[in-house]
């Protein structure tokens, strides 16, 4: 009986008190430095007035909400890390030692496995669950624009996905392809007559060929300068759609782009239309459903290439390249060409999604094009797990149909007040995303590799095993 | 000649102001060798401190003398603005020490995208003009009726900038403080070892560098006299131009790319055309970083295997 007594009781005591005192300054510091971050830009709002000068609206009670919030989530952040290392320090994991080169992909990793047929699934049934979910074709057009939308952007990741994934080059311009292929096709259809499925190829062309012409000088530089001068060309190319009117139609775009038709049949209510020659009655929804799935197609077609090009030595030398450079030149690897086949590939594809977005919208500005679109194309293959096909997929839909959601927040106004419109912080809480991810989980979503080469066994390997970006 | 002279003027004065802000580029890339893409933006987020200083000084506790007000102006904006590199720095790029090279980048252009819209979120996304200032100009000589005048405002820009940088001069050549950043520069791992507490002098790096971007915010806005919250993206990809141009990692360098990128965009604009100003500004970047990739007064980079 007298035995076990001293344990139970030794054990509070060996636990480390919680230091109260110094949790509640820490958090006070915080909500400190966030008053002095608020002050003035929070605190006075202004506002032009009528005479045209400016008014100062004081805001002094959203700048003390606002620090309240910092201090509870830091007190809370602070007690759960307290109280996580109370525990840990009592029964030290016995994968402690073992953490940090321990390879095997977690739980949730391995459920992308699984995930995958489900995934493709849902992708290929989404027009008729959006019928069915909301009761009518006509009724779920916003789901399955919607849908279009995020295909567009997991198309657009899975191309940039080849150069950043694969060869490891950071390209920030790539929006720059986007809009060579929406102005192939723009141009080409208006100017020249030409239908989309002669286009379509003609565009990813296009954009292979300035994927060339740009990469060729650049490629030779290091990761972050490349990055910089990718920034550079794609800003260049929208400010010259800008100002070059005559050619692309200025800062108004181009507007009145030929429709897409089903391989020559138009979708249109007419006598030869895509209705009346099927025999069935007219609905403007088919055109859409019948966009989805081209998207799904494009988008299918890239990821398919890409896989199999991983496996051709043309892929292997990409992934040499991220790994190592120096070690590439040396085993004879030509360096130039390996990084513009990635740089040109991953540009074709940019100017497929381009041209479909072109005929999709039947509109074109330069503004569709501006830097923030390369940021979101990046941030959603960073967020996804360079390099991994179904994590870009998923950051897709997590940042494209994410902040979809917050246009239905509308309950939150009585809280906030009738100006709150959650839509403007949609880039808000990307920027912050984006922070984040880079903090608590570098590799990305899915952070799994699978090697293209393999001894006996197939196995995943954790990203934190490889090496991205050292272009 | 007339023309010549005038743009001559203005392109050293925008030239100024993108040298200072080239500064932070370039003192962050020296010591940890990263792109703070989100530098543009603390410019453009000093321009709306300083703006709303500016109001509250002459508007509520009425100042009447614009030096004066424009001086404690600055001095709130430096240290507000410091204060935001250092959280910054902190929260975003602290904790991607030794994680893997594109990372801090890729943290960068997340913060740059969240301070930009969190200025449009907090203060809205119009223009906002300030009353005017300094509108005073000194005509130096009149020919054929076109006089080439130096404004005020012209005079305080160049005069600030040259005062900051002879300061910041001698803060990285005689200070210990200086002499820890040159060390962490060099070796970080080594400066460690000889007793430099490295992370101090990386915040330190940080703070300078915003407080460097609230003068050139201060500056913008006493120049231009309107802000936006899209005002930082192209300052700032300019500035970096002009720290790559001198030479990444070089103080001089920075401020001499600072003054030739003002220069040929003035030039630029007056001779060819106002459209393409931005489009020449991004070619000199793309130009340099390929044929010159280590500037004027940088050191070439040595790649070791």
């Amino acid at each position: 009986m007298s035995a076990p007594a001293p344990a139970l009781a030794a054990a509070p005591a060996a636990r480390p008190a919680l230091d109260l005192q110094a949790i509640l300054k820490d958090a006070l510091l915080f909500a400190l430095v966030t008053f002095g971050l608020c002050v003035p830009v929070v605190a006075y709002r202004t506002d032009l007035s009528s005479t045209s000068a400016l008014d100062l609206t004081p805001r002094w009670g959203l700048v003390a909400i606002l620090c309240g919030l910092v201090f509870l989530a830091r007190l809370a952040q602070r007690l759960i890390l307290a109280s996580r290392d109370a525990r840990r320090a009592l029964t030290p994991s016995p994968r402690q030692a073992t953490e940090a080169v321990d390879a095997t992909p977690n739980a949730a990793q391995s459920v992308s496995r699984f995930g995958l047929p489900l995934f493709l699934g849902v992708a290929l049934t989404f027009p008729l669950l959006a019928a069915l979910g909301t009761g009518g074709l006509s009724e779920s057009r916003y789901w399955i624009d919607l849908g279009i939308l995020i295909l567009t952007y997991v198309m657009l990741g899975w191309g940039l996905n080849i150069v950043v994934g694969l060869a490891g080059l950071l390209d920030l311009g790539y929006v720059a392809f986007y809009a060579v292929g929406a102005y192939s096709y723009a141009l080409l259809s208006t100017t020249f007559g030409l239908s989309f499925w002669i286009c379509l190829p003609l565009a990813g062309l296009f954009a292979a060929l300035w994927g060339m012409i740009l990469g060729f000088p650049v490629l030779r530089l290091r990761g972050d300068y490349l990055a910089i001068v990718t920034l550079a060309f794609g800003e260049i190319i929208r400010l010259v759609l800008i100002n070059w009117s005559d050619f692309s139609g200025g800062a108004a775009g181009i507007s009145s782009i030929p429709r897409i038709t089903f391989f020559g049949l138009p979708f249109t209510a007419d006598e030869d239309g895509f209705a009346a020659s099927l025999g069935i009655p007219f609905s403007p929804m088919h055109r859409v459903v019948f966009l989805y799935y081209l998207i799904l197609v494009l988008a299918l077609i890239t990821n398919l290439v890409t896989l199999r090009l991983r496996r051709l030595p043309i892929g292997r030398a990409w992934e040499a390249l991220r790994e190592d450079e120096i070690a590439c030149r040396s085993l004879g690897i030509n360096t130039t060409n390996t990084k513009l086949t990635a740089f040109a590939l991953g540009a074709m594809f940019g100017g497929f999604a381009g041209s479909f977005f072109a005929v999709r919208q039947s509109f074109v500005s330069p503004e569709s094009f501006n830097f923030l679109e390369s940021a979101i194309i990046l941030a959603i293959v960073v967020l996804g797990g360079m390099g991994s096909q179904i994590g870009v997929a998923i950051a897709a839909v997590a940042m494209v149909g994410g902040p979809e959601l917050l246009r239905n927040l509308d309950f939150l106004k009585p809280v906030f007040g009738e100006h709150f419109d959650p839509n403007e912080y949609r880039l808000l809480l990307f920027g912050l995303a984006m922070v984040v991810m880079m903090i608590w989980r570098p590799r990305g979503l899915i952070s799994e590799r699978s090697p293209s080469v393999v001894l006996k066994e197939r196995k995943a390997i954790s990203g934190s095993l490889v090496k991205e970006g050292h272009g | 000649m007339e023309v010549f002279a005038q743009q001559l003027i203005n392109g050293l004065t925008l030239g100024s102001i993108y040298g200072l802000i080239a500064i932070g580029y370039t003192m962050v890339f020296g010591i940890i060798g990263m792109i703070n893409f989100a530098h543009g933006d603390v410019f453009m987020l000093s321009a709306f401190i300083a703006l709303i200083a500016f109001l509250i000084l002459t508007s509520f506790l009425g100042i009447a003398s614009v030096v004066v007000a424009l001086i404690l102006v600055m001095i709130i904006a430096m240290a507000l603005t410091a204060l935001w590199g250092w959280s910054i720095e902190r929260i975003a790029y602290r904790p991607l020490r030794g994680s893997f090279r594109l990372a801090p980048l890729i943290s960068a252009i997340g913060v740059s995208i969240f301070l930009s819209n969190f200025v449009q979120v907090v203060q809205g996304a119009r223009n906002k003009p300030t009353p005017p200032m300094m509108r005073e100009v000194i005509v130096l000589f009149e020919r054929n009726g076109y006089a080439v005048a130096l404004s005020y405002r012209q005079i305080v820009i160049m005069v600030t900038t040259a005062v900051l940088l002879a300061g910041f001069w001698y803060l990285v050549q005689h200070t210990p403080l200086g002499r820890a950043q040159r060390a962490c520069e060099q070796d970080r791992k080594m400066a460690a070892l000889l007793g430099i507490d490295v992370d101090r002098t990386i915040s330190l790096t940080f703070v300078l560098g915003a407080a460097l971007a609230a003068v050139a915010g201060t500056l913008y806005l006493l120049y231009y006299g309107v802000v936006s919250f899209s005002d930082g993206f192209v300052p700032g990809v300019k500035a970096f131009t002009a720290a790559v141009l001198g030479g990444i990692g070089s103080l001089p360098g920075a401020v001499l790319g600072g003054l030739i990128i003002g220069l040929v965009e003035t030039f630029w604009s007056a001779y060819f055309s106002i459209e393409y100003k931005d489009v020449a500004a991004f070619s000199i970047l793309a130009i340099v970083l390929i044929f010159m990739p280590s500037g004027i007064l940088g050191r070439p980079e040595v790649e070791k295997v």
